[in-house]
């Protein structure tokens, strides 16, 4: 069937199977391979896109679901050439190693801090805990979110409003 | 120039951000699943259901007939091309789709080809096998039993389920000392089986081009150029003709280091289908089939006086490798380095037996950053330490340090052979008892325990062996174990590194730029490193084992010297003198008692490739190459501590507070040093508390799936605490150890020794991990379970 | 499980435009209500549920609500876990609400994951069913014949099975404010998102002097120790009456405990939820105790 569904400010229409999954659909049908999937069960995370401007695990949710929504994906998260803070974050406290579940990281922290533009440490573990990371011990991770916490730029703001 | 010079502050050592964060922060790394050829179809793996059954029939018609099928491959259609058995990295054989048997839950038995990944899974429902289940191997410990069922009778002649019998040490001499002893300890220790799960699965995506008869395969590994030969050997295809790509990788530690069924079978669909194939495995596939880590069954004994001085520990181990013996591992040590099991300590003697034996499980046995079973070694000799600490009424510090080696014991030739290079122990366990304010949690511990609070304090130190190897010793498959670096310098003095080592995350991009950089006196940034394509970097055995750095890195530093060296000889043509007079400062050549004469590494480099006459022993480049076959192991050492708090009634652990203070040496770049160990320390709170793999008795898999296989989130892990110390490696160019897998050997006997240490009250001296709160529960009522089976 | 099909098959896929439409729809042959999805998709990636029809009701925004109606909450089936989670009104009048979404899978699943989609997935170990249960909601059912509201005791009948039948969709549930109550739900899980080893529930109505409490009623509801339809009814009765005091409360766990018939798997062997099923309701009879008196 045919969705059409707005990912980063941009529409796209497709002919798609219904059990096509979204993270699938973004990835296979869009060739936006920034999201991954990692583990089929909705546990690890590393397929954490917004879907109108809320934080899902979309190996979980349907292609055809998302028909006439808004997805975010890390490809969106960069403003008028300008890298959020949160991306920022994670190069300057290497809260990153093989990057695999970095793209879900920074979706949920961006949208953590649209809410709570100051977390504490135990918020921004709560936050992150449906999301696993393999390499950093999520240390630096947290230590990523603080250091954007600490830089809000423009960009972030818009950002919200435009997938709100 | 000797190592010792540059143990200062080297000026491009220190932290830097690195360079492959851009794209990754972006979502524009390319991992294998992120590679889209044209024309690409998509392979999906049929598997057993069956731990042990007889294939009786498969019929794949239903399959073929499915309108976006291509192609349904069998162990009789590759039986055909002589390719249903590859060689795995033991030197023994694992079937790449099964013929006559399947042997553990999970194996490949057919592999489809489709137009779309949803069609190919689609498909595998229409292939129906016929099994007759066997009664199925699951205990390592009847495995050996005059009445279990023979897993392996492909192999002519075989009766049992044996693979094989190591040994180590002094068995006389050890007795000899336990005879003599004191006061000895013994206790049953399992370090269950676990898998490494990198976030990313295992895939591949094979192109066979039938004009040129190339073979490009895209691969989720750490061992490109292994892989490279190992297909060549498998396949039979001309090894110029093979191009093994190892893009992005989403973690690896370990896991990514065999070639599994998939990555045959993608390449063979290639060549059967003349398009690119893509195979990627869903979690489940990555869980069951792929490597897993540990299985050791382990009882060790330790002699000791009554005043606390450590004498002697002794041995044995039942190994469970599973249904084919693919540890990855030097040819040599059949149990990898678990000869390391004495730990720090300077013992009067050490034995130790291991027995490999086969199970209906899957294949694997050396990953998640184990340094080849140095993880196993490190946790029954800190678990022992604790259990004689126990007895003597000691405390588990002071017991070690007691013990531990002196800096003037080094270079230290352990009761097992291994050549010990550097360390200040006693030092570093002191900085972690400061950092953690041990005297005070000890007093707290005692408040609390007589307000029936249960607190724990948990201790362990290890040494580890890494960087394999010395070629003449250590070999995979024949392959000696050293790696090569290729530096070429541009004209304008920019740099392009191409080594034989992958990064999966570690930050090779990054690091190895500082190495050159520091030997060459240029920005790092001005440094790009080539690696993960076999087509455009130099032969070596790839990322494991905590080998990049004292392997790789020392290729690199060498490479670089190398360079430097021509450079002075262009130098000195630049400058009309001897390369005699020319001394380097760091980032020139200068003439000696003339300072200001001197030339930089890119104004050598724009000369070199100028009119300027080259003097001999120069052509007109300053490029170099090398291969590092290491003198030595490098011994990174850790010292750890652990707090804990535990809820009797529910048996819940709650993890306060975890110090590590590692010593690797020199540090190249120490924020991502101290990222390495971060991660290191999660993996060691996961094996602890909750990571493992159990069987039921039909041999189904009870770890199949995130929901099953519980990893570590941000809520139970605490802020680490990190601490270092620093012994430089005597025998390495810049003087490091290498660090990748120091924490996670480190970090599982400090949990488990402080949550046994909370249970004292209780007199428990020791429970097998994972301490679940069931297991906690059932220790306090002295009934702990076996985590390796189903729980009934 | 099988590896190797993380997939679902082919559905058919309908987007409800109205509660009535819904309902047509759901009268099909082998159609399942999608709301969240973080039951229903997992289920048919493994190909364990393979439906013919999917009926996409999150267009149904009147579905979606919580609001304080009389002496009831009220909260629509397709509410998401995050709402129930922030909701203050639910938070004041029934914290075991809160308590229990607080460790409901993690904060992403329960963006999306819907309160009604929980309650028909009737995992023999999810939360809610026992939190609903020990606060004695109802549920109310539409079907084309109408309106039909069911006690929470009576909608789950068995493991992943409810009294909902074909073309009927269950569209909100009723939970009766009781004046001084209190309510707590605790869970013990091996990790953060994991599903119960074992979890209590307990709701008190205390009557009595301040000083001396007495229980006028009690609601205990029990996940994941296989007690009949989450409810621990003898120990409910148990304290009736009885002081609201720690003999009373440790006597109705091992009267819970002893009417459970938990099964042994990977999270515990059977002695250890059977014992938690004492220890954990004693701990939520105690919290909810607390809370009613404005102790906690």
């Amino acid at each position: 069937m045919q969705v059409t569904v707005t990912v980063n400010d941009t529409e796209y229409t497709r002919e798609v199977e219904p059990r096509l999954l979204l993270i699938h659909f973004l990835r296979d049908e869009l060739g936006l391979t920034g999201s991954h999937w990692g583990c089929d069960t909705s546990n690890c995370g590393a397929c954490v896109v917004w879907l109108d401007g809320t934080p899902v695990k979309s190996c979980t949710v349907l292609a055809v679901m998302a028909d006439g929504r808004a997805v975010r994906t890390v490809e969106g998260l960069e403003r008028g050439g300008q890298l959020d803070p949160v991306q920022q974050g994670f190069m300057e406290c290497h809260g990153l190693q093989c990057g695999f579940c970095t793209p879900g990281m920074m979706m949920t922290a961006r949208w953590l801090l649209d809410r709570n533009p100051d977390p504490t440490e135990a918020e921004i573990r709560e936050a992150i805990s449906g999301q696993i990371c393999r390499c950093t011990g999520y240390e630096n991770i947290v230590r990523s979110v603080r250091w954007a916490a600490g830089h809000s730029a423009p960009e972030a703001t818009e950002a919200t409003e435009v997938t709100a | 120039m000797t190592a010792t010079e540059q143990h200062g502050a080297p000026a491009a050592f220190g932290p830097m951000r690195r360079k492959e964060d851009a794209r990754f922060v972006r979502g524009r790394g390319s991992y294998v699943d992120d590679i889209v050829l044209p024309g690409m179809l998509h392979g999906a793996v049929l598997r057993s259901p069956h731990a042990h059954a007889r294939i009786t029939s498969i019929d794949t018609a239903a399959a073929e007939a499915h309108p976006k099928v291509k192609a349904v491959i069998t162990g009789q259609t590759l039986a055909g091309l002589n390719l249903a058995w590859m060689p795995t990295l033991s030197n023994d054989t694992q079937a790449v789709l099964a013929t006559d048997k399947v042997r553990f839950q999970g194996q490949e038995v057919a592999f489809v080809v489709a137009e779309d990944r949803y069609s190919a899974r689609d498909a595998l429902e229409l292939i129906e096998v016929d099994y007759e289940a066997l009664p199925a191997v699951v205990d390592a410990r009847r495995a050996l039993d005059a009445d279990a069922p023979v897993i392996r009778d492909d192999v002519d002649g075989r009766t049992d389920n044996h693979i094989f019998d190591w040994e180590t040490g002094a068995a006389a001499r050890t007795e000899e000392v336990f005879r003599d002893a004191e006061v000895t300890v013994a206790e049953d220790i399992l370090y269950p089986r676990v898998h490494p799960a990198p976030l990313e699965t295992c895939g591949a995506v094979a192109d066979f081009d039938k004009v040129t008869g190339k073979l490009t395969v895209w691969e989720t590994t750490q061992a490109p150029h292994a892989h490279r030969t190992l297909y060549a050997i498998v396949a039979g295809l001309p090894e110029h003709k093979i191009r093994v790509i190892s893009p992005d990788i989403g973690g690896g530690f370990g896991g990514k280091v065999g070639i599994y069924p998939g990555y045959v079978c993608a390449v063979v669909g290639s060549i059967v289908t003349g398009k690119p194939v893509k195979w990627v495995e869903d979690r489940s596939e990555n869980l069951m089939s792929t490597a897993f880590a540990r299985d050791f069954h382990m009882r060790g004994e330790v002699a000791a006086s009554r005043d606390g001085r450590i004498r002697a520990v002794r041995v044995s181990v039942l190994a469970d490798h599973g249904a084919f013996n693919g540890t990855a591992q030097p040819t040599k040590y059949p149990a990898g380095f678990f000869g390391v099991f004495t730990g720090s300590y300077d013992l009067e003697a050490a034995d130790c037996k291991v027995t490999g034996v086969y199970t209906n499980k899957a294949p694997g046995g050396v990953a998640y950053a184990c340094s080849f079973r140095i993880t196993e070694a490190v946790y029954l000799v800190e678990r022992m330490v604790d259990v004689l600490a126990y007895r003597l009424g000691m405390d588990p510090a002071e017991l070690r340090m007691r013990n531990l080696l002196r800096p003037d014991q080094f270079p230290y030739s352990s009761q097992t052979g291994w050549v010990y290079d550097s360390g200040d122990y006693q030092r570093q366990l002191a900085l972690a008892m400061e950092l953690a304010g041990y005297q005070e949690l000890r007093a707290e511990q005692r408040e609390r325990r007589e307000r029936g609070e249960l607190m724990g304090i948990g201790v362990s130190f290890f040494t580890e062996a890494v960087g394999a190897g010395p070629r003449k010793h250590m070999d995979i498959l024949g392959l000696g174990m050293a790696d090569g670096a290729d530096l070429q310098m541009h004209p304008t003095g920019k740099a392009v590194l191409r080594i034989s080592v992958q990064t999966q995350g570690q930050g090779h991009e990054t690091t190895f730029a500082q190495i050159v950089a520091n030997e060459l006196g240029i920005p790092a940034d001005d440094v790009e490193v080539v690696h993960g394509d076999t087509d455009s970097t130099p032969f070596g055995l790839g990322t494991y084992g905590s080998r990049s750095t004292p392997v790789s890195g020392a290729a690199t530093a060498v490479v670089a010297r190398k360079v430097r060296e021509r450079a002075r000889i262009v130098a000195s043509a630049m400058l009309e003198v001897s390369p005699d007079d020319l001394e380097w400062d760091g980032a020139r050549w200068f003439v000696r008692g003339d300072p200001d004469q001197g030339k930089t590494i890119p104004e050598i480099a724009f000369a070199a490739h100028s009119s300027l006459e080259l003097p001999d022993g120069v052509e007109g480049h300053l490029d170099a190459q090398t291969v590092y076959n290491p003198p030595s192991l490098t011994y990174p050492s850790g010292a750890y501590i652990c707090v804990v708090e535990v809820d009797p009634g529910t048996g819940g652990v709650k993890l306060r507070r975890l110090v590590a203070v590692d010593d690797c040496g020199v540090r190249i770049n120490p924020m991502i040093v101290e990222g390495q160990v971060h991660g290191g320390l999660a993996d060691g709170v996961g094996m602890a508390l909750m990571q493992v793999i159990a069987f039921d008795s039909d041999g189904n898999c009870l770890g199949g799936s995130f929901m099953d296989y519980l990893l570590p989130t941000a809520m139970e892990c605490p802020s680490w605490e990190l601490g270092e110390t620093v012994t430089p490696s005597p025998h390495h160019p810049i003087g490091a150890k290498g660090v990748g897998e120091s924490a996670t050997v480190g970090s599982p006997p400090a949990v488990v020794n402080a949550v046994i240490d909370a249970l004292r009250p209780y007199g428990v001296r020791h429970a097998d991990m994972p301490l679940t709160p069931a297991q906690i529960w059932r220790t306090i009522q002295g009934r702990p379970f076996r985590t390796d089976l189903a729980i009934t | 499980m099988m590896p190797g099909m993380q997939v679902p098959s082919h559905v058919e896929y309908e987007r409800a435009t109205s509660l009535e439409h819904a309902l047509t729809l759901l009268a099909g042959p082998d159609a399942r209500a999608l709301a969240g999805g973080h039951s229903l998709i997992p289920m048919m990636k493994l190909r364990l549920a393979a439906p013919e029809l999917l009926v996409d009701i999150n267009g149904l925004t009147e579905l979606s609500f919580i609001r304080l109606d009389g002496d009831e909450l009220r909260i629509g089936a397709l509410t998401r876990h995050a709402d129930l989670l922030g909701s203050a009104v639910a938070g004041e009048y029934f914290p075991i609400l809160t308590d229990a979404e607080r460790v409901i899978a993690d904060p992403v699943v329960r963006n999306w994951g819907t309160i009604g989609g929980s309650l028909c997935q009737a995992d023999p170990s999810e939360d809610l069913p026992a939190a609903f249960a020990a606060l004695r909601a109802t549920v109310v059912i539409r079907g084309a014949g109408g309106v039909r509201t069911v006690p929470v005791r009576e909608f789950h009948v068995g493991p992943y099975e409810t009294v909902v039948g074909p073309g009927e969709l269950l569209t909100e549930v009723r939970v009766p404010v009781l004046p001084r109550s209190s309510s707590a739900h605790l869970k013990v899980h091996r990790r953060a998102g994991d599903w119960p080893v074992a979890a209590a529930g307990a709701v008190l109505r205390l009557g009595g002097p301040a000083a001396a409490p007495v229980v006028e009623a009690a609601g205990i509801g029990l996940t994941a120790v296989g007690a009949p339809h989450f409810v621990a009814a003898e120990a409910e009765e148990f304290l009736r009456g009885r002081p609201a005091d720690e003999e009373s409360f440790a006597a109705a766990g091992a009267i819970a405990a002893d009417h459970c018939r938990p099964v042994a798997d990977q999270r515990g062997p059977e002695d250890y939820k059977r014992h938690l099923a004492a220890e954990l309701t004693a701990r939520a009879l105690r919290q909810a105790a607390a809370r009613a008196l404005g102790e906690a």
